[in-house]
């Protein structure tokens, strides 16, 4: 295959060129999702919106407050429940290698990580929705603690790897029990670690919607309550943007708008969060 | 600060004097003079077996979520048996349960969505993985590539309705074919856009792994930049770029907000890509608080239990893919 030199680095050139023009259209519908919703939102938000309760059909006003502290309870339960688990499955992981369990272990984490998240719904409404026999906030905070789960274990497994063994070793040595080693020692020098996987994994669920459909289901009013249904943003922005009425719409924005902050700000910290307390050794 | 003894690069036998006096200076340095107790030996007990119970139940709870789909999804399973999988009807009001269509409306819109996805994630993995792996803009790009991930899909689902649903209806204008806008057409592009980031961010790793011996063996042997991309980098790390187009579509099938709000969710078979359709996990989003009936609701548990079993296949087998690549 004879070819002139010049052709072969101009085909290489427009490869590079083809390459970049992608890699940069690619960032484009970000930008564009963004955008739009920072302009469409930004109008609607102000004080009334986040403290008053949505107005019904045909009444312009009204706000997302039950929304807002109903998705800040659901996942507040949720991380509470996930993130004893979580760090506990992790130490154990990073602490027994290679026995069976472990194996077993680390392939349920996986599955648990691929689980689509409408599976994770409807199997927690067999589980609690049913036997309580109503929707609730607490049967939504459990579906949300299992998609959490399998981040917060694998951070943690994969920052108390990175620790050298020497640690470990030094406090045995002084004669500390076990779980004073791995409480007090191994786990404050992996806290970074530990602590960006679980902002990382509150992030996550702080948009998810699909679990919530069957479990906390919704609510219109104030509540509470967690063993009554409750309202969380992901779920109004899905139940208003797909009804017919503009109001809504206008709630539906303004509620994607502060989601979107939450979400992307949670990120951004997570991101801090490992560059500041980096671990290097 | 606490940690700051972390930050220091010091030599390994240094660190291990700085760890020995970090450990001194901490509070714990007070339950070190008290010997050994029954209660110390006790609580290490305690604790030991409570980090099994944990991996158990971790073990536990995968298993109990099969058991709970495959037993909530006899009822269909028996009634219906393989007529399930390849009848054309989905009917609620007249008893009749064929899947057909849903299955063809995931595999539509995820496989379209994977064709229009790798194109651009790849790109990227080149791009960030051999041309630019540092400096700022590359920093830039890796950070949205990753904000797209983060994104929650039910936003993706409400500006693909807002804003892509009336450009696609104008284009199918253009087209002649019947401008709905919404569409599996229009649930792939969305998707399309959501996937990017798993293909593109492992690919991106996998191609920063060839080793650079081969890259500058094929460098002096002449070859151009593309050359050695095509016939070094791409072969070597193909694997694992596999692996990253698996995850993407498994992510894809499971992808449930997004599609929902936008693919028109009607039970019939669609006929082009720019039919309204239904997903197996569009029609468990919609139907489920709705199913009145033992078969109806049984019937979309057997959807999500294929749906899971389809999906965490897909995952397992990336998983393993990737794990056999970086151990090599």
């Amino acid at each position: 295959m004879p070819q002139n030199i010049q052709y072969r680095l101009g085909k290489s050139k427009a490869f590079k060129g083809f390459i970049i023009f992608l890699s940069v259209l690619c960032t484009l519908p970000l930008f564009l999702i963004l955008i739009y919703i920072l302009k469409e939102g930004f109008t609607k938000i102000n004080w009334h919106f986040l403290v008053n309760l949505p107005k019904p059909v045909g009444e312009t006003g009204g706000g997302i407050a039950n929304a807002l502290i109903g998705s800040l309870l659901i996942v507040f339960y949720a991380a509470i429940i996930a993130i004893p688990f979580g760090i506990m499955g992790g130490i154990y992981l990073s602490e027994n290698k290679k026995s069976r369990l472990s194996y077993w272990c680390r392939l349920s984490v996986d599955v648990l990580q691929g689980t689509p998240s409408i599976v994770v719904g409807i199997v927690i409404y067999f589980w609690i929705v049913k036997p309580l026999g109503t929707f609730s906030a607490l049967s939504g905070s459990i579906a949300l603690a299992i998609m959490m789960l399998p981040i917060v274990v694998r951070s943690t497994e994969e920052t108390l790897k990175l620790l050298p063994s020497t640690l470990k070793e030094a406090g045995l040595a002084l004669g500390l029990p076990y779980h004073k080693v791995i409480l007090r020692i191994i786990l404050p020098c992996g806290f970074s670690g530990v602590l960006s996987g679980i902002i990382l994994a509150v992030a996550r669920i702080a948009g998810e919607t699909a679990p919530l459909l069957f479990t906390a289901f919704g609510n219109p009013y104030f509540s509470t309550n967690i063993l009554k249904p409750m309202q969380s943003l992901p779920l109004l922005i899905f139940n208003y943007a797909t009804s017919p009425y503009d109001e809504w719409h206008d709630l539906a924005w303004g509620a994607a708008l502060i989601l979107l902050i939450w979400v992307l700000l949670l990120n951004i910290i997570t991101k801090i969060t490992t560059r500041r307390w980096k671990i290097q050794f | 600060m606490k940690f700051s003894f972390i930050k220091s690069r010091d030599s390994r036998s240094n660190l291990l004097v700085r760890e020995i006096s970090y450990i001194a200076k901490m509070d714990v340095w007070k339950s070190i003079k008290i010997k050994r107790t029954f209660r110390q030996i006790r609580m290490e007990k305690i604790f030991r077996s409570s980090l099994v119970l944990v991996a158990l139940s971790i073990l536990v709870l995968v298993i109990a979520f099969l058991f709970t789909l495959i037993v909530q999804s006899m009822p269909s399973i028996k009634a219906l048996g393989f007529s399930f999988l390849f009848g054309k009807t989905w009917d609620p009001v007249a008893n009749v349960y064929g899947t057909y269509p849903f299955l063809l409306g995931t595999l539509f819109t995820s496989f379209l969505a994977l064709i229009i996805s790798i194109p651009f994630s790849f790109s990227i993995a080149i791009f960030l993985g051999e041309y630019y792996p540092r400096g700022w803009f590359s920093e830039f790009l890796k950070n949205s590539i990753e904000l797209i991930a983060a994104v929650p899909s039910v936003i993706y689902g409400f500006w693909g309705l807002f804003v892509l649903v009336p450009i696609v209806r104008s284009m199918e204008l253009k087209l002649g074919v019947t401008p709905y806008g919404i569409g599996i057409f229009t649930s792939s592009l969305i998707l399309a856009i959501m996937i990017i980031p798993y293909a593109a961010s492992l690919g991106r790793e996998m191609i920063r792994m060839v080793p650079s011996s081969l890259k500058e063996a094929a460098y002096s042997l002449g070859a151009t930049r593309y050359e050695v991309i095509k016939t070094v980098i791409l072969p070597y790390s193909k694997s694992g770029l596999f692996a990253g187009i698996l995850l993407s579509l498994g992510r894809a099938l499971g992808e449930t907000m997004a599609v929902t709000m936008v693919i028109g969710n009607t039970s019939i078979i669609p006929k082009s890509i720019f039919d309204p359709g239904n997903t197996m996990a569009s029609v468990i989003a919609n139907e489920f608080t709705e199913a009145a009936s033992t078969l109806y609701l049984s019937s979309l548990i057997e959807l999500g239990l294929i749906l899971f079993l389809v999906t965490v296949l897909i995952n397992l087998i990336g998983k393993k893919i990737i794990k056999r690549f970086t151990t090599d």
